[in-house]
């Protein structure tokens, strides 16, 4: 017996819904990429520095976030964020602290890789440059601020853009915890109207369409810098 | 604030059904070193047969690959793995045999065909850049020497490639283990569902989760050591990397 589609499910009013679960994934998408390129950026000079203690603490936060599953962080950010909230700030049990847990899990996980690519754009900066900021009378920041970075950054751009494709689908792992991001929802659509399969493959499609859309508008971008 | 009371020996403390909990850990453990180790099969043969592929001279084939990677890469694996578990049976020729197996072995069955497909997409474009990067002079001597195509590959190209492809394999190696947590959401207990039912069950979660956390870093930590072995062990005397 082969399966009936029926795409009909897909009314005015899921697409609606749907459009709204969209902003809540693009909202995590760009919280994460501006303070996980922040943290990360201070992760990658602390590994860079001179001080040991800074050192091992930036090798021992990007180790330990690169080694353990996103599912995991996710639900450890669940359950530790809102306790620490709560305690902290005296708030009902009943607030609904999913997404600022969200937002916190995907910054501080995020960041761990975006410190590694951070990391490798700084080192394909010629040393030179160091040292004559060096020699200029520049101290550690002020080279990393005025010279080093910039010029990292420039080269940095295509990698942090591939990190930013892969953490927008990473986003659908929200699933976790229950709060109703775009995947959410169509799930929650194709259940409530038996028609799951549609719905997962509506989007998939959608997944797929921006990503790959963004991914050709990257290699364009690439083929013109290269140019 | 409350003081957490920490009870390390929890992990002691009967679960029914003569298992301790500690047993559920090492269960959920052994569940995920499986399903990455029969995805990474997949995932390294299917992926090599793609990669090559991409680097033939029939037209046909290297667009068919080109569709597949991106196609796999471009839509987030929980997508999948859902796809897997409730598209898949109804469309697939062979469907009603997954649907015929019990929950468990179902549920371990489709995180592993998922698994494997979408890490073949990533070794596929690992094994083509490694074909890609040999001088084009390799592959013309060889069928220079009266090798076939085929010949010139199983001798010359890929034994070359793989070498220099071993790092960036190593990190697919690893995001398997890390990437079959998601199988969790189609319930198959793996390591991380197992932490979570845990913390249900204890209410104990940061033992629970310091638990699982180590069990995830003891899997990476076999992985490096193994992987650093096989490059040892495959390097060339002559070539850069040799120590």
């Amino acid at each position: 017996m082969r399966y009936q589609f029926d795409f009909n499910v897909i009314t005015p009013a899921a697409l609606h819904v749907l459009a709204d679960g969209m902003f809540i994934s693009l909202k995590i998408t760009v919280v994460a990429i501006v303070f996980g390129i922040l943290w990360g950026t201070l992760l990658a000079m602390m590994r860079l520095s001179h001080l040991k203690l800074l050192q091992w603490f930036a090798m021992g936060y990007v180790n330990l976030f690169r080694s353990v599953p996103l599912v995991m962080v996710l639900l450890w950010f669940f359950l530790i964020v809102p306790q620490l909230l709560q305690s902290l700030f005296n708030l009902s049990g009943t607030t609904d602290l999913r997404m600022i847990s969200a937002l916190v899990a995907f910054s501080l996980f995020e960041a761990a890789y975006y410190a590694e690519i951070i990391r490798a754009g700084i080192n394909s900066v010629a040393r030179g440059q160091f040292s004559a900021a060096s020699a200029l009378g520049l101290n550690f920041l002020q080279a990393m601020h005025l010279i080093i970075l910039p010029q990292a950054f420039r080269n940095m751009i295509p990698l942090l853009l591939t990190q930013a494709i892969v953490l927008f689908q990473d986003t659908s792992l929200v699933y976790v915890s229950a709060l109703a991001d775009f995947f959410g929802r169509a799930y929650n659509i194709g259940e409530r109207d038996g028609r799951i399969i549609e719905l997962l493959l509506l989007a998939g499609a959608v997944y797929f369409v921006i990503c790959f859309g963004i991914s050709l508008l990257l290699k364009q971008c690439r083929k013109r810098i290269a140019a | 604030m409350m003081q957490y009371q920490w009870h390390w020996n929890v992990f002691l403390q009967s679960a029914g059904d003569n298992a301790s909990y500690l047993d559920w850990l090492f269960s959920g453990l052994g569940v995920t070193v499986a399903l990455g180790l029969a995805s990474w099969v997949l995932a390294l043969a299917w992926g090599s047969v793609l990669g090559v592929c991409r680097t033939l001279p029939n037209r046909w084939l290297r667009l068919g690959a080109a569709t597949y990677v991106e196609l796999f890469r471009n839509v987030p694996l929980l997508v999948q793995i859902f796809i897997w578990y409730f598209a898949m049976p109804e469309i697939l020729p062979f469907g009603d045999a997954i649907k015929a197996l019990n929950p468990m072995t179902q549920q371990f069955v489709i995180a592993t065909l998922c698994l494997g497909m979408f890490t073949a997409a990533r070794v596929c474009e690992q094994v083509r850049s490694g074909i890609d990067a040999l001088p084009r002079g390799q592959k013309n001597a060889g069928l220079a020497m009266g090798f076939t195509l085929a010949q010139t590959y199983r001798f010359i190209l890929l034994p070359m490639s793989f070498r220099t492809v071993l790092p960036p394999l190593t990190s697919e190696f690893l995001n398997i283990f890390k990437n079959s947590a998601v199988a969790s959401t189609i319930g198959l207990l793996e390591l991380a569902a197992q932490g979570r039912q845990l913390v249900d069950y204890t209410a104990q979660p940061y033992e629970a989760f310091i638990a699982v956390t180590v069990a995830y870093m003891l899997i990476n930590l076999t992985v490096m050591g193994l992987m650093r072995w096989l490059e040892h062990k495959t390097s060339l005397p002559g070539l850069a990397g040799k120590r």
